[in-house]
């Protein structure tokens, strides 16, 4: 093989930088987050492993019809009323980002853009 | 394969395609023109018409409701020039509400609603000779929510849009801040976020989101709160002055159109066909 | 073909090298941008469109303006442009790649640029602004490259690939009028608001892209041994004498509209931008320069190329000349046609704008990235006729 130095030295480089994830990170796995729950409230707009997988599409959802067709209509949630709102509904119960929202997004190592202009609950 | 054969297949595969492509054209063609049939005079409210006159241009299947709501306001000027300090209430009013940011500099400026002279608001109507009061005062002008609005044209992702009640809004989720919107506003109504403006509101509204840096926004009529039933800031910031009236122009018996029929109102820069919702005593 | 370009004596690495420098620095201004906001440009809610717009509204007439190559050869079948064409296709690809960087340096949210293709809203003229000028990047990349390829195998281009050479024509004047109606159509803007937009941005690209073309083609001569001959330049300056006086006829039409209707509105933008604007006892000129210069640099340039001894016997004056028109009308078209649109404002305000340095070294270094891929895809055109002649 001609060049053999170079292409061996060049493999173990690509190699490396394939596999950087995998080194950068190694024994930083953790545990399975557990987002702090609200106490008094149980329910919430819908059952526990929907709201988790598709709580984004739902907040667009939610965004869509609010603001381009004009349906604001509210949601119940154990007898009281909500908009259909990130800051009105969802953290009117859960009401820390830190221990709520970042738990998962963290770990998940998502970020998404929603406090660029929303506004957090004070903690 | 045979020549002929090929070249059958060829000339048929090409011609379907066209034929699609081209059957999509004509479709949204024939759509377009069954709408348009635009007048120039277009006038406001359920009886003359106001929405049908709207250009199909803007693709909102709401503006054919006759029913449906359509938000104005009177802004009655003489007030305004015998309570200086009414204005400002306007503007901080809506500063508080929704969360606009205050900058030092002029160049990175964003502004809802704002006082200014009357040259200003009216280009289009000078007068060398013009009258003291009007002369030393100012009056407050915002997003005129145009039945016909160029912004919601030009903007190339639907970002920018006319609600059903006539309320001309902004999907921050959507915009690019391409800012086409802007240069296509006849009024001078719209603002970009040139950088972050969070550090920059003074005092947060908890239950009003602010915005982000590379987006477009105006005065929304107070979507929110009007939805609800509820007066816009500005015009509750007015009080009892009733400096400023809110209502359904589509309604007869509505308090607006009352107003509307007992006082003389212009419009700023009404030839541009615009049809703006916003109308001035003065 | 790209091996070609990866050999190239010392100045072409120089001149790469240089360019280099620039894109560079503009890549780290970019970063500084994109982290900020647009903030960092001197645009404001006043004057909201800067250079980065202008650059873009310029070059979508500079790509337009190869098809006055195309055009008279493939339809006329006007043989000395034959040499030729593909530089005209290749000045298109780059133009419009700096098209595109403008845009995406212009946006404020450039993550979400696919929008425009996730909600297609067909009256805005943006969105059919994105539909032809990828169009006529794709066709000038398609007929280029096979054209090319067959010429260096020396066979007949496939008949497949005139389809597409034929739709690139009407491409080519339609992206520059649908760039014009970007500004024609909004109202309250009066002077854009003028149906000669279109044609005069027409006559002035014909005019500014083959001057671009020609400049392009001398320094090719000296530095390249790449001769377009005789006919085809002399062919190509008649085309930019004719587009060059139709653009300055057309402008000549906005002044008599304005000043003869005497209308405020269609004054002021003219006013501003030559003769400078009072306003509350404030002149504002800073563009002034700059038109002044247009013209000055139009007489300059169309004197050297209408001179039979500059244009037919000097290539260095030839070139000077072609270079006067094409700055010339980057002046009108690259700096006042935006920037004046947006004086005054609708509300009767005179903003100026200025530009900032790291808007500057971006808009440079978009321009440099425009000539790296431009001298690339010549020096490939370029080897490919070196080899067939050999």
């Amino acid at each position: 093989m001609y060049d053999s130095g170079k292409i061996i030295t060049g493999l173990i480089i690509f190699v490396l930088l394939v596999t950087i994830p995998v080194w950068y990170n190694r024994g930083t796995a953790s545990n399975v987050p557990e987002p702090e729950l609200p106490k008094d409230v149980k329910t919430c707009v819908l059952p526990k492993a929907e709201i988790t997988a598709k709580h984004m599409q739902l907040l667009n959802q939610w965004r869509d019809e609010v603001i381009r067709t004009g349906d604001r209509s509210t949601l119940e949630i154990e007898g009281k009323q909500y908009p259909k709102s990130l800051m009105l509904a969802c953290m009117k119960c859960h009401t820390s980002k830190v221990k709520f929202c970042d738990k998962c997004h963290d770990y998940a190592s998502v970020k998404p853009y929603c406090w660029d202009c929303h506004l957090a609950p004070v903690e | 394969m045979d020549k002929n054969r090929r070249n059958f297949l060829k000339v048929a595969g090409i011609s379907t395609l066209a034929g699609l492509g081209g059957t999509a054209v004509v479709d949204r063609l024939v759509a377009g023109v069954n709408v348009a049939h635009a007048s120039t005079e277009g006038g406001h409210g359920a009886e003359q018409g106001g929405h049908e006159a709207a250009p199909a241009a803007h693709g909102h299947a709401a503006a054919a409701d006759p029913n449906a709501n359509r938000y104005g306001l009177v802004i009655d000027v003489k007030k305004f020039y015998e309570d200086p300090s009414l204005g400002e209430k306007c503007v901080q009013a809506c500063i508080k509400t929704h969360n606009i940011p205050e900058f030092d500099e002029k160049k990175d400026e964003i502004k809802w609603i704002w006082m200014t002279n009357y040259e200003n608001a009216f280009p289009e109507n000078p007068n060398k000779y013009r009258d003291e009061e009007t002369e030393s005062n100012q009056l407050p002008i915002m997003c005129n929510h145009c039945d016909n609005p160029p912004c919601v044209r030009a903007c190339p992702t639907k970002a920018t849009f006319r609600n059903e009640d006539g309320l001309v809004l902004m999907d921050y989720h959507r915009c690019i801040g391409c800012r086409f919107c802007m240069a296509a506003c006849p009024y001078g109504s719209r603002s970009f976020n040139w950088r972050d403006p969070r550090p920059f509101v003074k005092e947060l509204n908890r239950d009003f989101p602010t915005r982000m840096r590379g987006v477009v926004e105006k005065c929304t009529f107070c979507a929110e709160l009007v939805e609800k039933g509820q007066l816009p800031a500005c015009v509750e910031a007015c009080g009892e002055s009733k400096a400023m009236v809110f209502g359904n122009l589509n309604d007869p018996n509505s308090e607006i159109r009352k107003v509307l029929k007992e006082n003389h109102t212009i419009q700023r820069n009404p030839s541009l066909g615009t049809l703006p919702s916003v109308f001035y005593i003065v | 073909m790209f091996e070609k370009a990866l050999k190239g004596n010392k100045y072409y690495w120089m001149w790469l090298a240089f360019l280099g420098f620039f894109i560079a620095v503009a890549c780290v201004c970019y970063l500084r941008q994109y982290f900020y906001g647009l903030g960092l440009t001197g645009m404001s809610r006043d004057v909201s469109w800067g250079l980065y717009i202008s650059q873009f509204t310029f070059l979508v007439g500079v790509a337009a303006g190869g098809v006055m190559l195309v055009l008279p050869y493939y339809i006329h079948n006007f043989k000395a442009f034959g040499k030729i064409t593909i530089l005209g296709e290749f000045l298109a690809i780059s133009a419009l790649l700096m098209c595109l960087m403008f845009i995406m340096a212009d946006l404020g949210q450039p993550l979400r640029g696919l929008n425009v293709l996730f909600h297609p809203t067909p009256h805005s003229m943006l969105f059919w602004d994105m539909c032809v000028l990828w169009g006529y990047l794709l066709l000038n990349i398609i007929c280029g490259w096979v054209i090319l390829t067959a010429e260096r195998k020396q066979v007949a281009p496939p008949k497949w690939i005139y389809f597409f050479v034929y739709i690139s024509i009407p491409f080519a004047f339609s992206i520059h009028t649908v760039t014009a109606m970007l500004y024609c159509g909004l109202p309250g803007r009066h002077f854009w608001l003028s149906a000669i937009i279109a044609p005069r941005f027409l006559a002035s690209a014909f005019a500014a892209g083959p001057a671009l073309i020609v400049v392009m083609a001398m320094i090719l001569k000296r530095v390249a041994n790449f001769d377009a001959g005789k006919e085809a330049i002399q062919k190509m300056v008649t085309i930019i004498i004719y587009a060059a006086i139709a653009n300055m006829f057309f402008v000549g039409l906005e002044f008599f509209v304005g000043f003869y209707s005497n209308i405020p509105g269609h004054m002021h933008t003219l006013q501003y931008l030559f003769f400078g604007l009072e306003h509350h006892g404030h002149v504002y000129n800073n563009l002034v320069p700059f038109m002044w210069a247009f013209i000055l640099l139009f007489f300059v340039g169309m004197a050297l190329i209408c001179y039979p001894k500059t244009r037919k016997e000097s290539d260095f004056w030839l070139a000077m000349g072609c270079l006067a028109i094409f700055v010339s009308f980057w002046l009108d078209k690259g700096i006042g046609f935006v920037l004046g649109g947006f004086v005054p404002t609708p509300v009767d305000e005179i903003v100026e704008y200025y530009p900032t340095l790291n808007e500057l070294f971006i808009t440079i270094g978009i321009w440099a990235t425009g000539f790296f891929i431009l001298t690339v895809l010549y020096k490939i055109a370029i080897s490919v006729e070196h080899e067939v002649e050999a």
